[in-house]
């Protein structure tokens, strides 16, 4: 997917991340999180995972982390890149189907 | 027939999809139910967030036994049709029918959801739907709605949106919700399907919250629809059978077999007079305790 805009995702409440996905050249990671040490490696694979299951080749990720899931970074990170390829809410309800269980999983 | 048609579901509790701190763990409280909202609870500008949290939570979390059932958006919404999908691809449990009006409209989320099972190689039948009533035209439908599809297990009455169009509002005395009440859950027992009630939305009564959940059960109701862990205990208390009323329920079963093999049609059971018309609340009350796990006994 070809990430065309700045979008983000998620919260900073507790147990939620706010992923925030721009145009880039590559794919740069930020992570902050308060269990960065004991987790920044496992948040960063599945980031890295989402993004590639998603063909997300370009682009800057910022994530900060307040104790989220590993299915709730998922879909966070789903969500910004969705939303800043062009698949609003109202493109979905126009009829473009998300492939869930396919790309999204 | 799907197995989980008539589960208990004595409570029913309400939580927001697009909230990982709701969703990630409601089983620890042991409602029967759980309902992840992609309705209300979900602001406008969140309806997609809410589906990519929703399907990832009910492909990854394991809520041991408890209910996954979601509120989808009205069909009046451009909404509704993608939340069919996701809870499909996700395999939830069960589709909750905002504002149902008529029969058409649960025709109407059932077409979408099976074309959504052929899409994603769902089994046909393993999703149950049921249909939340909340407008005076839904209530005067109500019995059409409950016969609508055999895969739809109950109703459930949602009072918040019910009484701004009956243009009144919760006053908590029940008074404007009694002819709702009454009518929906007549036409859920002639249509054999559950009823749920209302939520009850003040924490600060948990007093008024016991004697409304009492009334329920008295009118036949089969549960509640919770808004906060603190309101399960109370609702499981009222919704399962008591001991006393297990024994004699047991007595009755065997007597009214016993009897039954003698020729014998009226008799007594702890000085009641009790005949074959006390049969089938016997057995429910029997079937009841057992689902809620406190029946020790060999029927």
């Amino acid at each position: 997917m070809e990430v065309k805009g700045t979008a983000m995702a998620g919260t900073l409440e507790s147990s939620d991340a706010q992923v925030t996905v721009e145009p880039g050249t590559g794919i740069e990671l930020s992570i902050e999180s308060s269990v960065i040490n004991q987790y920044g490696k496992a948040i960063r694979k599945t980031v890295l995972e989402t993004l590639e299951r998603l063909d997300a080749k370009n682009v800057k990720a910022t994530i900060v982390d307040k104790g989220a899931l590993d299915c709730t970074l998922k879909a966070r990170v789903e969500c910004a890149v969705y939303r800043a390829s062009g698949y609003s809410e109202d493109v979905i309800c126009a009829g473009e189907k998300l492939p869930w269980g396919g790309v999204i999983q | 027939m799907n197995p989980n048609l008539n589960r208990l579901r004595r409570s029913m509790m309400f939580l927001n999809a697009q909230k990982p701190s709701l969703i990630k763990d409601p089983y620890i409280y042991k409602p029967d139910s759980i309902m992840l909202d992609l309705e209300d609870a979900v602001a406008e500008n969140q309806k997609d967030a809410a589906r990519y949290s929703l399907y990832h939570a009910l492909k990854e979390i394991d809520y041991r036994g408890v209910e996954r059932v979601v509120r989808i958006n009205g069909l009046e919404t451009a909404h509704w049709k993608e939340d069919v999908r996701v809870c499909v691809a996700g395999r939830c449990d069960a589709i909750r029918i905002s504002k149902t009006e008529s029969a058409a409209d649960v025709l109407a989320v059932q077409a979408e959801m099976e074309k959504a099972e052929e899409e994603f190689g769902v089994e046909k039948g393993s999703i149950l739907l049921m249909a939340a009533l909340e407008s005076t035209k839904g209530i005067l439908n109500a019995y059409e709605i409950c016969t609508a599809s055999p895969l739809l297990f109950g109703c459930a009455l949602s009072g918040g949106d019910y009484t701004k169009d009956l243009q009144t509002k919760i006053t908590g005395t029940g008074v404007e919700l009694a002819g709702a009440r009454q009518t929906m859950i007549i036409a859920a027992r002639a249509a054999g399907k559950q009823c749920f009630d209302t939520v009850f939305t003040n924490l600060d009564d948990m007093e008024g919250f016991r004697k409304e959940v009492e009334m329920i059960k008295m009118m036949g109701y089969d549960g509640k629809s919770i808004v906060n862990p603190r309101q399960i205990a109370i609702t499981h208390e009222i919704f399962t059978p008591s001991e006393k009323e297990i024994i004699f329920a047991e007595k009755v079963v065997k007597e009214v077999d016993d009897k039954k093999a003698k020729g014998i049609g009226v008799f007594t059971v702890d000085g009641k007079m009790i005949d074959i018309a006390f049969y089938p609340g016997a057995k429910r009350t029997i079937e009841m305790a057992k689902a809620a796990g406190v029946y020790e006994g060999d029927l």
